[in-house]
């Protein structure tokens, strides 16, 4: 059984690509393409997670071949714990960007690879969760980083291009130094199988031990983004579309979490580096979200506490202990769920009010009820108000910490606890200043400027390059003119221009489709608090199995189950 | 086997070349690094399959004499790997060059959409605003003679400005 269904995950997606990009010209084809491989993708990894929960870690030799030579597909509890979790949000993220879509009526613009991009990104989600050596997780991140690439420069406008670069040539670094870490580590152990590293790695001396893990986790922690290997995060996301970034946000780091669990519990049980790891998170919780309370972007504010967080799971992986592992998963799961329902939410507050910068909104809560709540739940969860889940997993971990009663882990524990006081009071400046604050209120001098700059065509207006020659400049003139004179038109009779200089903006109405699955994905994150008690017990299993090392390791070694069918 | 010094300084060489020009602002420059970073470190995979020997294909020679097969199979997922995210790069730099250096006035799509909207307000509009083909039929181009050439995106502008 699970021989037929460990490959579907990466399978599906990858057929799915390669089907909506033949249907690119028939945009309705392609969604509903792109929506039921997520689904199936989903209703497989369900089933996974029961199986593993019931029947331990399985492997499956993909095309048959036996486990040194060919490649490994593993699920046990973690893999298809975050299997289930990401292909969640992948759908909702999917139909809040076909809701966007319908609603622009873009539907038939160039962007229709955002769909075959969007599906290839997931298959490589879905393969770094699967792999079973070093080699296959390394393809499954090229695989979903291409594919960022291409979903964070979607359109080539200059500001995303300009974010593009910065994270392109962060990710390109952080690749080279993992493949090169594979080089050393096959050159060392004449292996990339996991389970075989698992013992071989042991018996090396402490020196090159060291030297491996720390070229893994510098590559890993680029990608998961930990202080100080973060600042490239704030920098690129917030530029890019809602929905991509909703989905980045949630997934992208969450994957080099995983692979840093996998690599802490399975390769470097010895825990060598566990201090460098904890002062780490200590740094990326509390610099991090002291970044999100300096920022008055909604995007931005929570590009830092996504980053504030990683430092949560950190800590949790840092302990090493089985307690601190629970916590960790609990709160990888959570907070995928989490951050992207923010980040959906910060969409919908940019489509409706125009703008996610705080001093450009106001008064949203009286003016639109319903997406006052969706955001504030999810805030309080974010900020770890109990009873919600962030509570559980935030608790989890700190008892953890305190158990583990070194001075080291109790600093940490403190470090938490304000960090979800400064979380909280960077949601609440959120809630309070584009919420709650009055419609009517005056525009502080900052806002006038902006609004200004905002009615001025300035940054429309074609920039002259060179002298251009004679008559350039009339043509120039003329444009401008034609210019105005067109905006003035064309804005006419509408409310946009009336109010871009006045306090706040006439709301926009929203479209149904991305208010109701921004609705489903903050009942999602709510009904993690409701089965919060079996999902802790099921991270709990988890870890054990991780802390224990021997049901991963045999798995691979003796019931590797052929796969009907070879990627 | 011998240990060889060569591929270890190639390799350092490449290395050390890469990191700088990867560290320069100049796109062009960074890819260049990137390639060679790639370079050296797909010479480093090369070196750790162990000494040299046969190809590694069976009937053709003994399995003691092979070369280790796995670091070449895993060089040539790296370097198409490579290859890709090359060509994407290369995009991004001519796209940035572009929005950078590029003189010409491109068509507006948002202001395109705008104007088609509504019925009424295309009634208020200045044909002479409008783009050639949204222009009503006879209308004189007075003022965009030059539209034609100034969005074409087949032709390169020369940075500077054409003449």
């Amino acid at each position: 059984m699970s021989s037929v269904l460990t490959p579907l995950p990466v399978l599906l997606p990858l057929l799915g690509a390669a089907g909506t990009l033949l249907v690119g010209r028939h945009p309705r084809t392609q969604r509903t393409v792109s929506i039921l491989v997520l689904t199936a993708v989903l209703g497989v990894s369900l089933a996974l997670l029961l199986l593993a929960d019931s029947e331990g870690p399985t492997a499956v030799a993909v095309g048959g071949w036996p486990v040194p030579l060919g490649i490994v597909l593993v699920v046990d509890r973690l893999s298809a714990l975050m299997l289930v979790v990401a292909s969640t949000v992948a759908l909702g993220v999917l139909v809040f960007a076909v809701g966007q879509g319908s609603a622009d009526g873009s539907e038939a613009t160039p962007l229709s690879i955002f769909h075959p991009t969007f599906l290839v990104l997931i298959a490589g989600v879905s393969n770094a969760f699967l792999a079973g050596d070093l080699f296959n997780l390394y393809v499954g991140f090229e695989i979903l980083l291409m594919a960022s690439y291409v979903l964070l420069t979607l359109g080539g406008s200059a500001p995303r291009v300009r974010a593009g670069i910065t994270y392109v040539v962060v990710s390109l670094l952080s690749s080279l130094i993992f493949l090169a870490a594979i080089g050393l580590i096959y050159a060392a152990t004449g292996t990339v199988t996991m389970a075989q590293l698992a013992g071989r790695l042991a018996e090396l001396p402490e020196g090159t031990q060291v030297l491996l893990q720390s070229m893994l986790l510098i590559a890993f922690c680029i990608k998961a983004a930990v202080f100080p290997l973060s600042a490239w995060l704030p920098d690129s996301y917030p530029t890019a579309p809602a929905p991509v970034t909703a989905v980045f946000a949630g997934l992208l780091t969450k994957v080099g979490v995983y692979a840093i669990i996998r690599t802490q519990t399975l390769l470097f049980p010895a825990g060598a580096l566990d201090d460098v790891l904890m002062w780490a998170a200590l740094a990326t919780m509390v610099i991090g979200i002291l970044g999100a309370v300096a920022q008055t972007d909604i995007r931005r504010i929570l590009s830092f506490t996504l980053v504030s967080h990683i430092g949560y799971m950190l800590f949790g992986i840092a302990l090493g202990t089985a307690g601190g592992l629970a916590g960790a998963i609990f709160y990888v799961a959570h907070h995928i769920a989490i951050q992207t329902t923010l980040f959906l939410v910060a969409g919908l507050v940019e489509r409706t009010g125009g703008s996610t910068a705080m001093d450009r909104l106001g008064g949203l809560a009286q003016r639109s009820p319903f997406l006052a709540v969706l955001f504030f739940v999810p805030a309080m969860n974010l900020a770890g108000i109990p009873p919600l889940s962030g509570f559980i997993g935030k608790l989890g971990l700190l008892q953890a910490g305190v158990a583990e009663g070194s001075g080291q882990a109790l600093a940490l524990v403190a470090g938490g606890v304000v960090t979800s006081l400064l979380t909280l009071l960077a949601v609440a400046r959120v809630w309070t200043r584009a919420f709650w604050r009055p419609a009517t209120q005056e525009p502080s001098a900052d806002t006038a400027a902006a609004a200004a700059i905002d009615a001025a065509p300035a940054p429309r207006e074609p920039v002259p390059v060179g002298d251009g020659g004679a008559g350039a400049g009339e043509r120039q003139t003329a444009w401008l003119a034609a210019w105005r004179r067109h905006e003035d038109v064309a804005t006419a009779g509408t409310a946009v221009r009336a109010t871009r200089a006045g306090a706040v903006r006439a709301l926009r109405p929203l479209p149904g489709v991305m208010v109701g699955v921004t609705a489903v994905m903050v009942a999602v994150t709510v009904s993690l608090t409701v089965v919060a008690g079996p999902l802790y017990g099921l991270t709990q299993r988890a870890a054990e199995d991780l802390v224990e090392r021997t049901p991963y390791v045999e798995s691979v070694f003796t019931d590797p189950v052929p796969a009907e069918d070879g990627e | 086997m011998t240990p060889t010094v060569v591929l270890p300084v190639i390799i350092g060489g490449l290395y050390t070349a890469g990191v700088y020009l990867l560290l320069d602002r100049s796109l062009t420059r960074v890819l260049l690094g990137f390639l060679l970073l790639g370079n050296a470190t797909n010479l480093l995979l090369l070196s750790t399959g162990g000494p040299s020997g046969m190809a590694p294909i069976l009937g053709y020679a003994e399995p003691e004499e092979m070369s280790d097969p796995l670091p070449q199979a895993l060089i040539l997922t790296a370097i198409v790997i490579t290859f890709g995210v090359a060509a994407f790069v290369l995009a991004m730099i001519h796209r940035s060059w572009r929005l950078a250096a590029d003189e010409g006035v491109g068509t507006d799509e948002e202001d395109r959409r705008v104007a088609r909207r509504s019925g009424t307000d295309a009634d208020e509009l200045d044909p002479d605003d409008l783009a050639p083909e949204d222009r009503p039929a006879g209308h004189a181009d007075s003022l965009h003679a030059p539209a034609a050439e100034a969005a074409d995106d087949v032709d390169l502008p020369l940075p500077g400005g054409r003449t």
